[in-house]
């Protein structure tokens, strides 16, 4: 028979490491129905009977996070067998709270005691395990000890089948027992009472009370108010913490006295110092983002991608691609699909993965140490002015490199809110595939000037921190109140299979991507350039002039006809735009074909810079290009946007949002930046591009919704609110 | 009333009462910050905010706005 067992646990209370340890490398990972909380599943390498289920981290069972709305549904709907709660024994308090609440459900628990071996402090298991009513058993989730007695216990446990309840003050045991009998018979009645006195909406919203009972229970609810003095969630918290304290008392010997320095208290007392705590952080980021993505002797990321673009599919596979096609005398229609839209396409992506790997490998031994808890702790106030988290700036960072890791490593940031904006505004910076962009208008127009770059970045960033201002405003974002109350974890060392784990988690889902979405865009935008109708005929063309792409292009021009592409480039801009799409660097070469360059092009195609020259001006030239810094990503980014939204609407509204956003930008410095150099004459657009500014400005300035966030009562979180 | 948000560095205090209502209140309860509990303040972050606390034996960061909301003694 199988058992289902849950494992819970506080966040950093080595709850990964474990699992990791119990499951080996049988895991399933995905995501709970609808939310982008990830959930894994495996079964014990010792015993493939038990199916261990990971539950997110939480601190408590309270209706308010995400991650602890999908764990207590799972504890109550799907009723688990038992419940193997893991216990960070060096904070035994806190982690102890939740456990109390686990006790409640009425499902065996059992408790795994781990970092034991880290802690000086001196615990009776015995009579822990007798105060909880409840197994305890001590584990090395590190060290890998202690898991086969644990898992023993587990399956023992399991056939139980019910568990002794924490109990609080007999007036509150009294009311709870009053409510029991008011509600439907069912396995977790006390569970369900307890909620309801507490005043949980998500359950009374569940139950549809009637209007007496209701009345019943705010009138047993008020006596107890009353009788402490205080509200009920905060008369509750206490008894739990009362409880913990003494069983502590009873059970611990403590050894530290409080408050002394620990080894983590002294790395942080210089790594979060006043003065030290900003150098050292950007010292970190530039050494990573240095081996990662720079471009030095180290930068073993770049070192990879480079071979992978340049060798790997750039000769290699396309070499072999040619031999196979000669050899079986290959149709050419099928042998430029396979070469020119599925190699070069799928190529142009995977060529990132060394770079992705190099990178997550460092994320993942920042957060597994506890860095990445004082990144937030140290930039939060900055960020979150524009709506965004202190852990914002990784993905941000990375994204100067590449958009799509920077995308991914949004998956730091706790507050659904904040991730969201992250994701939403990290596209905007200019990523190492627009460079080439830029370097093709700096050189063909604005004389190779460096301030053409770092207008883009001034740009990009000023995007990401007015759509941060402008968006946090919206209800959709303020309607989810997001306290930074967060802890900060101990350093530990990394733990070589964590790293790996969440390393080749990220890195896996990249490459899988790559073989689905982004081959089918690039199957898509190949056939739309490789045919088109010559006389009359629709037929495969070699001139890209021809194609439908072209034609594409030319029925679609007057779109950007309000941004000054007009005339005979508005087309060939068109297109361009379109095969930036599939990787941004593709907009040079795209210009290249239609400028009708035969050669091989150079990076920032400096041999069309005069055909270029003669089509764009100064002012067209740079709303060219702004659109294409701001507007809608690269496939590869667009999937990594679906990916971590999870969600088929945000994703639409993120990308819908940078372009809109774009247009506008461009549309806005176009009309009224050709105005003021008596370029463009005063028109209908001059006027759009005034309420579009307005509008910004509007946007940016007006009083927003979250002034209104400390009204929001319990009740105004309903279920909808957090499903959407 | 004084309130943790104007405590200084290696302040130790006792909380008094927990204003305020809803998801934030009921986190920083759940993190241990109840009635009666002692804080010590460890330190402010570099930018001024926020600030770090040692509370039940770990580290516990809490921004100015929400510590505002929480009276001491």
């Amino acid at each position: 028979m199988e058992i289902k067992a849950a494992l819970t646990g506080n966040p950093n209370c080595g709850k990964t490491t474990l699992f990791n340890a119990l499951t080996g490398s049988k895991q399933r990972v995905g995501n709970w129905p609808g939310v982008t909380v990830e959930k894994k599943e495996g079964t014990y390498k010792n015993d493939p009977s038990i199916l261990i289920q990971d539950l997110p981290g939480i601190y408590s069972l309270s209706p308010y996070s995400l991650e602890e709305v999908v764990a207590r549904s799972y504890l109550v709907q799907e009723h688990p067998d038992v419940i193997l709660d893991v216990v960070d024994t060096s904070n035994l308090e806190r982690n102890l709270y939740l456990t109390t609440q686990l006790l409640e459900l009425d499902i065996p628990v059992v408790v795994g005691l781990n970092m034991m071996d880290i802690v000086e402090d001196k615990i009776d298991l015995k009579k822990l395990a007798r105060w909880l009513n409840a197994p305890v058993v001590e584990v090395s989730a590190l060290k890998k000890q202690g898991l086969e007695s644990l898992m023993k216990q587990v399956k023992n446990e399991s056939a139980k089948k019910e568990q002794k309840p924490f109990l609080f003050s007999r007036s509150i045991e009294d009311a709870i027992g009053s409510i029991q009998r008011l509600l439907p018979e069912t396995k977790q009645t006390r569970w369900y009472a307890l909620k309801v006195l507490e005043n949980d909406s998500r359950i009374l919203e569940e139950l549809s009370l009637s209007k007496t009972d209701q009345q019943k229970i705010t009138k047993l609810r008020e006596a107890i108010e009353n009788e402490f003095d205080d509200d009920i969630e905060s008369i509750l918290t206490a008894q739990r913490y009362d409880f913990i304290e003494k069983l502590i008392q009873d059970c611990v010997k403590r050894k530290r006295t409080k408050h002394a320095m620990s080894v983590s208290d002294r790395i942080d007392s210089i790594v979060t110092n006043r003065f030290l705590a900003l150098p050292i952080f950007v010292l970190i980021m530039y050494g990573i983002y240095t081996i990662a993505m720079g471009s030095t002797p180290f930068s073993i990321g770049t070192i990879g991608t480079d071979w992978a673009n340049d060798v790997l599919f750039g000769e290699t596979i396309p070499g072999m691609m040619g031999s196979v096609i000669q050899y079986f005398h290959i149709n050419p229609i099928l042998a430029s699909l396979l070469k020119d839209g599925i190699v070069a396409g799928v190529g142009a992506t995977l060529g990132f993965v060394p770079q992705i790997l190099v990178l997550f490998v460092f994320l993942s031994i920042l957060e597994d140490c506890g860095y990445m808890a004082r990144v937030a702790f140290i930039m939060d106030r900055l960020f979150r002015k524009f709506g965004l988290s202190g852990k914002s700036f990784i993905p941000l960072l990375v994204a100067t490199g590449c958009g799509v890791p920077g995308i991914m490593a949004s998956r730091t940031i706790e507050q659904d809110r904040d991730r969201k904006l992250t994701i939403m505004t990290t596209g905007f910076i200019p990523c190492g595939a627009k460079m080439p962009i830029i370097g093709l208008f700096a050189g063909a127009i604005f004389g190779n000037s460096s301030l053409v770059a770092t207008s883009a970045f001034v740009i990009g960033i000023a995007a990401v921190v007015v759509s941060g201002i402008m968006l946090k405003k919206f209800k959709a974002f303020a309607g989810e109140p997001a306290p930074f109350v967060m802890e900060l974890p101990a350093y530990h060392f990394p733990s070589l299979s964590n790293v790996l784990h969440s390393t080749w988690e990220r890195g896996f889902s990249f490459i899988k991507r790559a073989g689905t979405l982004i081959l089918l865009s690039s199957i898509v935008l190949w056939f739309l350039q490789s045919f088109g109708f010559v006389n009359g005929a629709f037929a495969f063309v070699d001139d890209n002039n021809n194609s439908l792409l072209a034609l594409l292009g030319r029925s679609l021009a007057w779109i950007f006809y309000p941004l000054g592409w007009v005339g005979d480039m508005a087309w060939k801009a068109t297109v361009a735009t379109f095969t930036g799409l599939i990787a941004k660097e593709e907009v040079v070469n795209t210009f290249g074909v239609l400028y009708n360059f035969g050669g091989e092009l150079s990076e920032a195609g400096n041999e069309i810079w005069t055909l270029v020259a003669a089509d764009f001006s100064a002012i067209t030239a740079y709303s060219f290009m702004l659109f294409n810094l701001l507007c809608a990503p690269c496939f590869a980014a667009m999937g990594a946007i679906k990916r971590e939204m999870n969600n088929a609407k945000w994703t639409w509204i993120s990308i819908g949002y940078m372009c809109v956003f774009a247009y506008s930008i461009s549309l806005i410095v176009y009309q009224l930046g050709g105005l003021l150099l008596h370029e463009v004459p005063f028109n209908f657009f001059t006027v759009v591009a005034l309420v579009l500014l307005v509008g910004i400005l509007y946007l940016l300035f007006r009083k927003g919704y979250s002034e209104d966030k400390s009204n929001i009562s319990v009740k105004d979180f309903s279920l909808n609110k957090v499903r959407s | 009333m004084k309130t943790l948000d104007t405590c200084k560095p290696n302040d130790t205090i006792i909380v008094k009462k927990l204003h305020g209502t809803g998801a934030i209140k009921r986190r920083i309860m759940d993190m241990g910050v109840t009635k009666g509990t002692e804080v010590f303040v460890r330190k402010i972050a570099p930018l001024g905010d926020p600030m770090e606390l040692n509370i039940r034996g770990y580290e516990l960061s809490i921004r100015k706005e929400d510590a505002s909301k929480i009276e001491v003694e």
